[in-house]
């Protein structure tokens, strides 16, 4: 009762001793122990996860005590793996545990802000005109204008409510549809499987008001393009479970236990089961502490090793004693028996294109596109033969597009490995070879720059007269300088003769020694060959983000194909690099692109879209030259990458956005008076060279975007490869770049598009951020919205690491004036709606968008690159062009389309990859389930008014999550292979998850054909495992792996097959080198950005827990020599500069380092504990502030079987790890504590 | 000084500061168990704690119980032992003097730590500052009596604030007489004192309320709650 009292009763308390004086019993009041039980009570558990893009995807117990979300735990509840198998949980890492922080943390956006100088000029405008007058007024004012883009970054965020802020974006949205084109209004928000709804809500607004969404996989560099060039998927890894399977691990690049925290276990409690494991990584990561044997390669230099293991293994499992598993899966699986045509260059030959049916007299007998369809020797006769399964039996007829080891006329093939022994003749072919220079201290050897291998070949009377043919295999083998006996130049006769590609060569170039190589390689194989595949590859960023990663990839995936793996539980290649896998990906789709109202959706890729308009072109310091293959065949190849991006963009290879110049609504209406059809004017137009892309013109106001969104995403803290360009021409506001551009270096300017002497600054309109926290792109915002945290809304998650599908549900309401991502658009929807008949009513939209991958025209142009716009060719859209469609926006109704599924999914149907399928009985399911719209012009249709409704659209459309679906997709590709494949689904067709269910429990996903594993109770999700098991092809040109890649910008570029290529040099750290002294040591080191320890992405290194655990603030890792040599002490501050900009972090100096790098840890917010940069005097900067985006010609190819366009599929990458930087000792730490500008403080 | 300001500070105010502390410290107890704690600074910074500390807390304890002693006991008790005033008020300026000494070096080590290191010092409540400032205050207050003390050697000085201390604790009317001449020191020491007793409840002093001294005479090692025992509904 009181403490007090009690403490009176001291004298007559009943104490009683027992065994022998040890114990003693007492009577005191225990009420304090409730203190520790109430710590722990609690009102309720919501689950939830967090969206933040790191694979995890675990599930969470959120306690909430009182109204307030106190703290969280993990769920133990995924459903039980079979007997064999450990479990999944427990799932999650300190990082997520430390979430709950946020949510009333200062860092949390709690109201909508506008800067300050805007909202004065809106509401002053507001006063006596209309909204999208004012805005007008604002915008069209240049003073008015620069008055508050040039003070982005300063702070100066005020307090607004939604009414306003929402109808400013509205008239501003407005405004800019009218003005220039509803492709000037940009979305960013990246990885939909970390909130599905969230994302969908952005983009579901942009695509009815016909905004282009960014893509973010290729922006990231996470999507490895070896991928959709090797499988025509963008990417498709083995969950984690499945590591438990393997018998052999290579981790390469790839630091599990830090950056999968959640699923190391099964790589723990596989290397308890016995499996071997070799961590290669240039730094003692943390995963390599799991290794039989850690390698430390030089960095950047993983294809020299790869490739020197893939000479063991062709050497030692192929031609010196042939392993019957692994020649049976290249012959089946792999292109390695396809022909490939020998052109002669000079005195010597060079591999051309693969062999097409179309090639000979009689089409081989094939009339459906025998152009794309490939040719390979039948072992048996001897006679070339059309293997079912290329691209060319995927579209235009059906049945016969399968991996069975048949021919187009249905009998039975056994395709012939490598011409030896029934060759014509030896013909000397050569082979590009680039490492005979090097820059930045990376190794080169003394080779001429192409290497003279003698291949066997045939001679075929083709249609266009004799050709010499090569198999693939055989180029393949001379590539890897593996002997079959008939000698070259630089033909290695052993392992340690120093030539390409032996491990003595290796040695040489990664300085892994050679008996290392050797041994991990036979190691590998050894283990392929004795489990049938189980030999694994984890892989990641630190192997992609080269400029050269498709080397690095091809690499490991030429090692993983020719010893079986890909396709095989416990084996094959796993990339793990963003949460890329959107489970129930086509029920989401529909949704997401407003395709139940309009079709196609506008979708950019990033990287190109960003190059061009932060003007990060205009300082390109690599010439095309410098990576040109010398056995490029003769071409217009010397030109600028931003040249070659529009010319991808001209041929529809590449997206545009903005694609026209001109407005499209006023390019329909100008059709319109003349009485002609919109597609048929843009192309006459177009042609006649009177409408321009805007690609040719990017610095033209015309061609500028206008308005740009991000949402979940932090684009300028973490993603913005070339912060200081981002914010000096996207933003236009203050910044650190410290570099000049073409037009004062006098590098070479681009030859095609055009040039202007005045570079923009500051070509947004508007930026609109949505965030929970208080980021660095939040910081640079006009305007930014509260959104609900993960524990606040309701959503979906998936990832590749696990089969589940499962939710995040609203623990709390959102706090303060917060909303969901979902109630923000359609607020932003509702209020465009209203404000919007000042200027648009019904409007027809012109919509170009690339050739498509997965869709019959990605068989475009099959041998040679013609380009209309040089009138190499005609315009035909679709094949030598973007498409061109004309679509119909409502926009005074885009709020109630918005809200509702429109009619196209049962006039059109539904489906993905290749694939549709009727959907009818769908959207009358969802009628029922989310009721229909009573009246108005959506009457009738399927109401999506809520977060939960918009869920069940997802999980009722998706064959993932919907049983009927799945058997009707998988039945839908029996069409096309001509096989059974429902029996995959079959057993789970009356299964329908919906959102309940999976906030009782996160529940497996079902068997579909849009991914390439299964899900099953005898193995493990598995990438590739239906191609092998199911026989269904790859989605590329043969059907299989396609490890020889002929198209004729690969081989322009060397990369038709997989060499070694050292790390490009991008020169900017001469500029900067001593420009501006402070005294201390300069040193120039590799700049390496590694995901880190304390956050993911930025998310969290805002957070007091996870500052608390590391420094505090941003940081680098410096090797001890190194620092040695700067002069550079623990803990110091220092800066790392080069003509990029700067940043300012403190050093750590640790053994853990290679020397001759830098770490800095990706994405840590320079809102924290960042102070001021001597070399810029802005503050501080980020890991990018050092960085520029390169992009490189192979990755724009389009319209060539898996070489063609899709979201986030294929395109340009944002690669960044061939940056060198100069790090010196700061003198002077300036925490640039004073007001932006002096006279604005007493306002 | 006034005769009424006299009789507020010594007459009145004692009881209102005694009557704080001890109401004060009863409602902390019951309400706030959380906050009866010392606050100690020790796992933020061992500097300059242990010895501070050590020298600090002897020498306050010393003081404390001297002051008690010699304040409260009853002078028949003195008469009766045989000791003289002066030969009382010589032991307590040399005993007060060395604990005073090692009370003074110890808290200025203290109060150094806690302004300047700036772990302590970010750490610090306002309460956990002004409380060894004033202790310090206190102290160099009492220590300057000694002076004043030497000057009447025959302790009828000091019999004075025994006779005013037991009479407040006798509730004799008239009790402020007896300092009413003293010197200001004595005065301010007194006052500054009564405050202490004041803030005492507000302030990390309540932990020597709570000093662990039961460890000293501790039974058994293993405590645990009887059935038998427990009564009523408890737990």
């Amino acid at each position: 009762m009181s403490h007090t009292l009690d403490r009176l009763a001291f004298f007559t308390r009943k104490t009683e001793l027992y065994s022998g004086g040890h114990g003693v019993t007492n009577d005191e009041d225990r009420s304090w122990e409730e203190a520790y039980r109430r710590r722990w009570q609690h009102d309720k558990i919501v689950r939830s996860t967090h969206g933040v893009n790191c694979t995890g995807s675990c599930s969470w117990k959120i306690y909430v005590k009182g109204g307030i979300v106190t703290w969280e735990t993990q769920q133990t509840d995924y459903p039980r793996t079979r007997p064999d198998l450990p479990n999944h949980e427990p799932r999650g890492c300190a990082r997520g545990a430390s979430y709950s922080w946020y949510l009333y943390s200062g860092n949390r956006v709690k109201y909508p802000l506008v800067r300050g100088r805007l909202i004065k000029l809106w509401r002053e405008a507001r006063k006596t005109l209309p909204p999208v007058q004012a805005w007008k007024s604002i915008v069209e004012d240049p003073a008015k204008r620069k008055s508050y883009t040039s003070i982005r970054g300063g702070g100066g965020l005020v307090r607004s409510t939604w009414d306003e802020v929402t109808e400013l974006i509205g008239a501003a949205n407005a405004y800019t549809v009218k003005r220039h084109g509803p492709d000037r209004v940009f979305g960013f928000s990246p990885i939909p499987a970390m909130s599905m709804i969230s994302y969908a809500a952005g983009a579901r607004y942009l695509q009815l008001l016909g905004g282009a969404c960014g893509s973010f996989y290729d922006w990231y560099c996470d999507l490895p393009p070896a991928s959709p060039q090797t499988w025509g998927e963008q990417t498709d890894v083995p969950e984690s479970a499945d590591w438990y399977n393997s018998g052999f691990i290579l981790v390469w690049g790839s630091n599990v236990p830090q950056t999968r925290t959640p699923d190391a276990h099964f790589y723990t409690e596989v290397r308890y089961k016995g499996a071997k494991s070799v961590v290669i990584c240039p730094d003692y990561s943390e995963a390599s502490k799991f290794a039989d044997l850690w390698i430390s390669v030089k960095q950047g230099t993983d294809a020299a090793l790869a490739m020197a293991m893939g000479h063991v293994v062709l050497t030692e499992f192929h031609r010196d004693r042939e392993v019957p598993y692994f020649k049976d899966y290249v012959r089946r699986y792999t292109d390695m028996p396809l022909l490939v045509r020998l052109v002669k260059q000079g005195e010597r030959y060079v591999p051309e294109r693969l062999v097409r049916a179309a090639d000979f007299a009689d089409g081989l007998g094939q009339a459906n596109n025998p152009d794309w369809k490939t040719v390979g020797l039948d072992e048996a006769t001897g006679k070339p033969v059309v293997p079912t399964g290329s691209i060319g039996f995927r579209w235009g007829e059906q049945g016969k597009w399968n991996l069975e080891e048949k021919d187009a006329g249905g009998g039975d093939v056994k395709l012939r490995v490598g011409l030896k022994g029934t060759h014509d003749e030896v013909v000397e072919v050569n082979f590009p070879y680039f490492a005979n220079t090097a820059a930045n201290g990376f190794a080169s050897t003394e080779h001429p720059n192409t290497l003279m291998r003698r291949v066997p070949a045939k001679r075929f009377a083709l249609k266009d007269g004799e050709a010499l043919v090569a198999s693939v295999y055989d180029l393949f083998m001379a590539n890897y300088g593996v002997d079959q006996g008939f000698g070259g130049e630089h033909m290695p006769s052993n392992f340690d003769d120093v030539e390409p590609y032996t491990p003595a060569w290796a040695e040489k170039v990664t300085t892994v020694p050679r008996e290392q190589i050797i041994a991990v390689a036979r190691g590998f194989a050894s283990n392929a060959e004795k489990t049938n595949g189980k030999s694994m590859v984890i892989i990641g960023a630190a192997m992609n983000h080269w400029y050269h990663m498709d080397m690095n990839y091809r690499g490991v995936i030429n090692l993983l194909a020719m010893c079986g793996c890909i396709g095989q539980s416990g084996g094959g290649w796993s990339h793990y690099v963003g949460q890329e896998k959107l489970r129930p990906q086509t029920g989401w789709a529909p949704l997401a692109f407003a395709l139940d109202w309009i079709r196609p959706p506008r979708q950019q890729n990033s990287t190109s879209f960003f190059y061009a308009h932060s003007d990060q072109w205009r300082y390109e310091t690599l010439d095309v030259k410098e990576i040109l293959s010398p056995t490029a065949p003769e071409g217009d190849w010397g030109k600028a990458f931003i040249d070659y991006n529009a010319k991808a963009e001209r041929m529809g290879w590449l997206p545009s956005a903005p694609a026209l110049k001109t407005n499209p609504l006023e390019v329909a209406k100008a059709a319109a008076r003349e009485g002609v059809d919109p597609k048929d004017y843009a192309v006459r137009e177009l042609a006649a060279k009177r409408l321009e892309m805007s690609c040719m013109d990017p610095d033209h106001p015309d061609n500028w975007p206008r308005n740009m969104f991000v949402w979940r995403s932090n684009l300028l803290g973490s993603s913005g490869k070339g912060h200081e360009y981002f914010l000096k021409h996207l933003l236009g506001t203050s910044n650190g770049v410290l570099g000049k551009d073409l037009g004062v270096t006098g590098r070479r300017k681009p030859v095609e598009v055009n040039w202007r002497d005045e570079a923009p600054e500051g070509k947004l309109d508007l930026l609109v951020t949505i965030d929970f926290r208080m980021s660095t792109t939040a910081v640079y915002s006009d305007i930014v919205l509260p959104t609900a945290t993960w524990y606040e809304k309701n959503d979906l998650n998936t990832s590749d690491m696990h089969p589940f599908i499962h939710p995040l549900t609203a623990a709390v309401d959102p706090v303060w004036e917060c909303k969901s991502d979902w109630e923000i658009f359609k607020a932003i929807a509702k209020a465009f709606s209203e404000v919007c008949p000042e200027v648009l009513g019904v409007e027809k939209d012109v919509v170009l968008t690339p050739i498509q991958h997965d869709s019959a025209a990605e068989m475009a142009q099959p041998y040679d690159v013609q380009d209309w716009w040089k009138g190499e060719c005609e315009l035909i859209p679709g094949k030598t062009g973007p498409q061109i469609t004309v679509v119909e926006r409502d926009y005074p109704n885009l709020y109630r389309r918005f809200t509702s599924l429109g009619p196209l999914m049962t006039k059109v149907g539904n489906g993905g990859k290749g694939l549709g399928w009727n959907t009818e009985h769908e959207v009358e399911h969802l009628k029922q389930l989310n009721g229909e719209v009573l009246d108005g012009p959506t009457k009738g249709l399927a109401k999506i008014e809520t977060e939960i409704d918009a869920c069940e659209t997802i999980l009722m459309l998706a064959p993932e999550t919907n049983g009927e679906v799945a058997v009707k997709s998988w039945e839908s590709l029996t069409k096309q292979t001509g096989r059974e494949h429902a029996h995959l689904a079959l057993p789970k067709e009356d299964e329908k998850i919906r959102f309940r269910d999976i906030v009782a429990q996160p529940r497996k996903i079902i068997s579909s054909p849009i991914w390439s594993g299964i899900e099953s109770e005898k193995v493990c999700y598995n990438a590739g495992y239906t191609n092998v098991h199911e026989l269904i092809p790859w989605r590329t040109l043969t059907g299989r792996q396609q490890l020889y890649q002929d198209h004729l910008w690969m081989r322009a570029f060397g990369e038709a097959l997989c060499v070694y290529k050292p790390p490009v040099d991008l020169k900017t750290t001469a500029a900067t080198h001593n420009f501006r002294s402070n005294g201390e040591k300069e040193i120039a080191l590799n700049f390496i950005t590694p995901h880190q320890k304390w956050g993911i992405h930025s998310t969290y290194s805002d957070n007091l827990l996870m500052l608390t655990l590391n420094r505090g603030g941003p940081v680098v890792w410096l090797s001890e020599k190194d620092a040695a040599r700067a002069g550079i002490k623990d803990n110091d501050w220092i800066e790392a500069f080069n003509a990029n900009g700067a940043l300012t972090a403190r050093a750590v100096v640790s053994q853990r380092i290679r020397e001759g790098t830098i770490f800095m840890y990706h994405a840590q917010e320079k809102i924290v504990n960042t102070p001021g940069s001597e070399m810029t005097g802005q503050r501080g900067g980020i890991h990018n502030s050092v960085t520029r985006t390169v992009l490189k010609p192979t990755h724009m190819i389009g319209g060539y079987a898996q070489l063609a366009y899709g979201f986030n599929y294929y395109g340009t990458v944002g690669a960044n790890r061939d940056e060198f930087v100069v790090v010196r000792k700061m003198k002077k730490v300036d925490w640039l504590e004073q007001p932006l500008y002096r006279a604005e403080v007493g306002q | 000084m006034t005769e009424w300001l006299n009789q507020a500070l010594f007459g009145f105010y004692p009881y209102i500061a005694l009557a704080v502390l001890a109401i004060g410290s009863v409602l902390r107890f019951d309400r706030e168990q959380y906050t009866w704690r010392t606050g100690s600074s020790q796992l933020l910074r061992r500097k300059q704690l242990v010895l501070g500390s050590i020298l600090f807390h002897v020498g306050i304890l010393l003081i404390f119980v001297g002051h008690l002693v010699g304040l409260l006991t009853p002078m028949i008790v003195w008469e009766t032992l045989g000791v003289t005033h002066a030969a009382k008020q010589m032991l307590a300026i040399i005993a007060g003097g060395v604990a005073g000494a090692m009370c003074l070096v110890g808290g200025l080590l203290l109060l150094h730590r806690r302004l300047f290191d700036p772990r302590i010092r970010a750490t610090s409540t306002f309460g956990d500052t002004a409380i060894l400032v004033l202790l310090m205050a206190q102290l160099c207050l009492g220590l300057a009596t000694i002076p004043i003390s030497l000057q009447h050697s025959d302790g009828e000085e000091m019999v004075k604030f025994m006779m005013w201390a037991q009479g407040i604790f006798t509730f004799q009317s008239g009790a402020a007489n007896y300092v009413a001449d003293a010197h200001w020191i004595f005065k301010t020491h007194l006052t500054l004192g009564l405050t202490i007793f004041v803030v005492f409840p507000f302030t990390r002093l309540v932990h020597m309320l709570s000093a662990p001294v039961w460890y000293l005479n501790r039974r058994g090692w293993q405590i645990v709650r009887s059935k038998k025992l427990a009564a009523g509904p408890g737990r």
